[in-house]
């Protein structure tokens, strides 16, 4: 680093362009109910996606306790079973993890970790926040229409989501397709906002290659997302059309109850790749923001720069790359032609380096680091833990030979829950305990937070890690239930139990988080303004929470990376990033 | 819009040139591409992630053309006319492609007079170009009443493949639908010129923000994305 230019903004270009024209709420409604401030959107995306969250908490608890006793529990039918595993899992993937990480976090670190005012369109940021709402109201109406939701699998593979039989044939399948119709045109309109913001509207001297990683795992998945939910959203008409109209793009000719169905040449294997090209994605999705938040908590409470930022950088947007070449590895079974499979375990076994130099570099980061055990800590350092528990159980499945054995057994169960399930909740938990003293300027409680984290990690690992063992065993997934099979020891059973009883701790300490969360909020000890003594830029708003607008008269200058923590020399163990270089800036500092 | 005032970009975008200059612009702060507006670059995002759209939708058709055991009818008959006793294979499809380039060419003019001020000028020419793109929906409408009096529907057709009329009426009514789309803020976008409210500084009746003359270009880039879409789809569904 050369010796400091007397002008500190000698080297930091001049506004590109002029100050934005915010719009200024004049009522409440329009501050707080239809905002066009991405905060409030952020807020609004996070209560409606952690409130749906709930419900699809309470049917895997359903689901457990017919897993775990059955035959106990009369009034869960194998019809009810099925519909509860798919509209936990469709709400658990999309409505909660993808509106949370892209809409919740998204919206609310995008423009203040790169020094914006607001989101660039306001107005499409609010709209694309009622539309979401409205695809999840759709989506929870379907539980009071005739016939229940549909119980056809978050795939929703046809030809068995539309035909009688299916329970949900009647109309849950058709308002599914149209929520998730929805779902897909909100989300459009927040992520435009969100890569438009990142790549158009960043502060003076904010480069690429200082952004957080936050933002660029948050970047990297709502570009995927722009190119993978227009595949959900085809997929979606052609079957409402299918559904609706009669028509025959994913039905084959078929003898249903005996009778030749209207249907016939549609092909269910072309559902499966449009799904699944999106399916795919959608996964890196949810884990690439989870990737970034994760390496910002690990930095700031290791006190300890990232390591290896470019490369994080650069698995980051290769991940998101080559996440577009593998989506057939979940067809193996599906009989599409077996060469595809060995193309497709191919690019899988690939995709796994920049995973693991990520993982790798999360732990060289805490190595030697100042590790504090803060609340997020914990949950970052259970997320590394889970998510590699999971991703090796991924590259047994990547390849075709494993895969087919164990496709229809709970050890794939065990498998996504552990790398898309527990993992990314994981960073959700930690990122809530670390952002929550920006978005209400107060702290959550320790003691809880702490209670809440050992509960879930262990409890987590309760439930999923012996489900592995089980699907070795053979155990199928989507039974209602497995009665008295050969190949299942009578262990396995009691195995089930102590899952579901497991299961149901751990939705319970949940509602601790919850207490905590609203207990907090007028109870909560005074954040200040910078509670971790963190360098991003979120942290040096001028109030807290950060007022309308977000930076008061002048918008930050960036001067540096987001990882200056424990810089040798330096007076703090932090040099935020738009701190300028004094004269003194030590040696080590990074450009 | 008022960000779109670009101060200060002559003096940074004076050396580097070509590839060295795209990793210049990607490496600096700010913003990765220099000469581009928010509203520009939304619409460029948002048309990528519209081809992925239309891509699905055409790859799809082809998948269910390709692995069908009854015969695909032959587009060539079908949307053939009898004009004045001649019978002409295509010729309605001709004239809707002919239509739809002509308005692209109205509105590439429209985007001119629009950076020049002529406010005239400009809303005349995207309300012609909008009076091109209803023709062109009301021709897929005659095409439409006339197959369908022929027996054509998205689940049967007299002449083989019931695909055919499923991915016939889904993917012209798609395009249709953006052609629709297309005139509605054409119009909208053609009576705010020549209102003048990119002169006064106007606030949007929605976003409460002022506009300029970029809208028109950036209505623009929607069109000939619309139209370009056509050119993919009359060579793979009617010309295949």
């Amino acid at each position: 680093m050369v010796d400091v230019p007397s002008d500190v903004l000698a080297g930091i270009p001049p506004a590109e362009v002029g100050e934005v024209d915010l719009y200024h709420p004049r009522s409440w409604w329009t501050r707080y109910v239809f905002s066009q401030d991405a905060k409030i959107i952020a807020v609004q995306y996070a209560i409606t996606a952690m409130a749906i969250g709930m419900v699809a908490l309470v049917l895997s608890w359903l689901m457990r306790l017919q897993l775990g006793f059955p035959g106990t529990f009369s009034f869960i039918d194998p019809s009810q079973y099925l519909q509860f595993i798919t509209m936990h899992g469709m709400i658990m993937v999309i409505y909660l993890l993808t509106a949370l990480f892209l809409g919740g976090f998204g919206n609310y670190l995008i423009p203040l970790m790169v020094g914006a005012r607001d989101m660039v369109f306001p107005y499409a940021n609010m709209l694309s926040y009622w539309i979401y709402l409205l695809a999840v109201l759709v989506l929870v109406a379907t539980f009071f229409v005739p016939g229940g939701p549909t119980g056809a699998g978050w795939t929703l593979y046809p030809p068995q989501a539309i035909l009688s039989g299916s329970p949900g044939q009647e109309a849950g399948i058709i308002m599914m397709l149209v929520s998730l119709i929805l779902f897909i045109i909100g989300f459009t309109m927040g992520g435009l906002n969100y890569v438009v913001t990142v790549l158009q509207g960043r502060t003076r001297g904010m480069t690429l290659m200082r952004l957080p990683l936050t933002v660029w795992g948050i970047f990297t998945a709502t570009v995927m997302a722009l190119l993978a939910f227009p595949a959900l959203f085809v997929a979606s008409v052609m079957m409402l059309f299918d559904r609706l109209l009669g028509t025959s793009f994913f039905m084959p000719t078929l003898v249903e109850m005996g009778q030749l169905g209207k249907y016939g040449g549609g092909s269910p294997l072309l559902f499966q790749h449009l799904f699944w090209f999106f399916g795919h994605p959608e996964v890196y999705i949810v884990a690439l923001p989870a990737f970034g938040i994760v390496s910002d908590l690990i930095s700031t409470h290791a006190r300890k720069n990232i390591f290896g930022y470019r490369m994080m950088v650069w698995a980051i947007v290769g991940i998101g790359a080559m996440s577009f070449v593998v989506w057939a590895h979940h067809m193996y079974v599906s009989g599409m032609n077996p060469k595809f499979g060995f193309f497709f375990a191919t690019t899988t076994l690939i995709i796994a380096i920049p995973t693991a130099i990520k993982v790798y570099n999360w732990i060289l980061t805490l190595w030697r680091g100042d590790i504090h055990l803060t609340v997020p800590m914990l949950f970052a350092l259970a997320f590394i833990i889970t998510f590699v528990n999971g991703g090796l159980t991924g590259l047994f499945l990547g390849n075709v030979v494993v895969d087919v054995p164990l496709s229809d057994t709970m050890f794939v169960v065990a498998h996504f829950h552990m790398v898309m399930g527990v993992a990314p909740i994981m960073v959700v938990f930690g990122a809530i305990y670390h952002w929550y003293p920006k978005v209400t300027g107060r702290m959550l409680n320790e003691t809880m937070g702490r209670f809440h984290f050992w509960v879930t990690f262990l409890g987590a690992y309760a439930i999923f890690f012996p489900m592995h063992y089980l699907g070795l065993l053979g155990v199928p997934r989507r039974y209602h239930d497995i009665g008295g099979t050969a190949f299942v020891p009578a262990s396995a059973h009691d195995l089930n139990a102590f899952m579901s009883i497991a299961a149901l701790i751990v939705g319970f300490a949940q509602l601790v988080f919850v207490f905590n969360m609203i207990r907090s909020l007028s109870k909560g000890e005074d954040a200040g303004g910078n509670p971790w003594n963190a360098t991003t830029l979120e942290w040096q708003t001028p109030q807290t929470p950060p007022a309308h607008g977000n930076w008061g008269k002048e918008l930050p200058v960036v001067y540096r990376w987001a990882y200056d923590y424990s810089v040798p020399g330096a007076a703090r163990d932090f040099i935020p990033q738009n701190e300028p270089p004094a004269s003194s800036t030590p040696k080590g500092a990074h450009p | 819009m008022t960000e779109t005032v670009l101060t200060n970009i002559e003096k940074r975008r004076t050396t580097t040139v070509g590839w060295q200059g795209i990793v210049a612009d990607w490496s600096s702060d700010q913003r990765a591409f220099k000469n581009v507006s928010w509203g520009k670059a939304m619409m460029w995002i948002f048309l990528l992630s519209d081809t992925f759209i239309f891509g699905c939708f055409l790859l799809s058709y082809m998948t269910a053309r390709m692995s069908t055991t009854v015969p695909w009818p032959n587009p060539s008959e079908v949307f053939a006319l009898t004009i004045a006793g001649q019978h002409i294979p295509l010729i309605l499809i001709a004239i809707m492609t002919f239509v739809l380039i002509s308005s692209s060419g109205t509105m590439a003019m429209a985007v001119n007079f629009g950076y020049r001020h002529d406010r005239r000028k400009t809303a005349i020419l995207m309300l012609v170009t909008a009076a091109f793109g209803a023709t062109f929906v009301g021709m897929q409408a005659f095409e439409w009443t006339k197959l369908i009096m022929e027996g054509v529907r998205p689940w049967e057709n007299p002449w083989g493949a019931e695909q055919f009329g499923s991915c016939f009426f889904m993917i012209t009514g798609f395009h249709g639908t953006h052609v629709t789309i297309g005139v509605i803020f054409l119009i909208i976008i053609a009576r705010k010129v020549w209102r003048g409210d990119f002169e006064t500084g106007r606030r949007g009746f929605f976003t409460s923000r002022k506009g300029n003359y970029e809208i028109v270009e950036i209505t623009g880039l929607y069109w000939h994305f619309v139209d370009l879409v056509w050119v993919f789809i009359f060579a793979f569904f009617y010309l295949w």
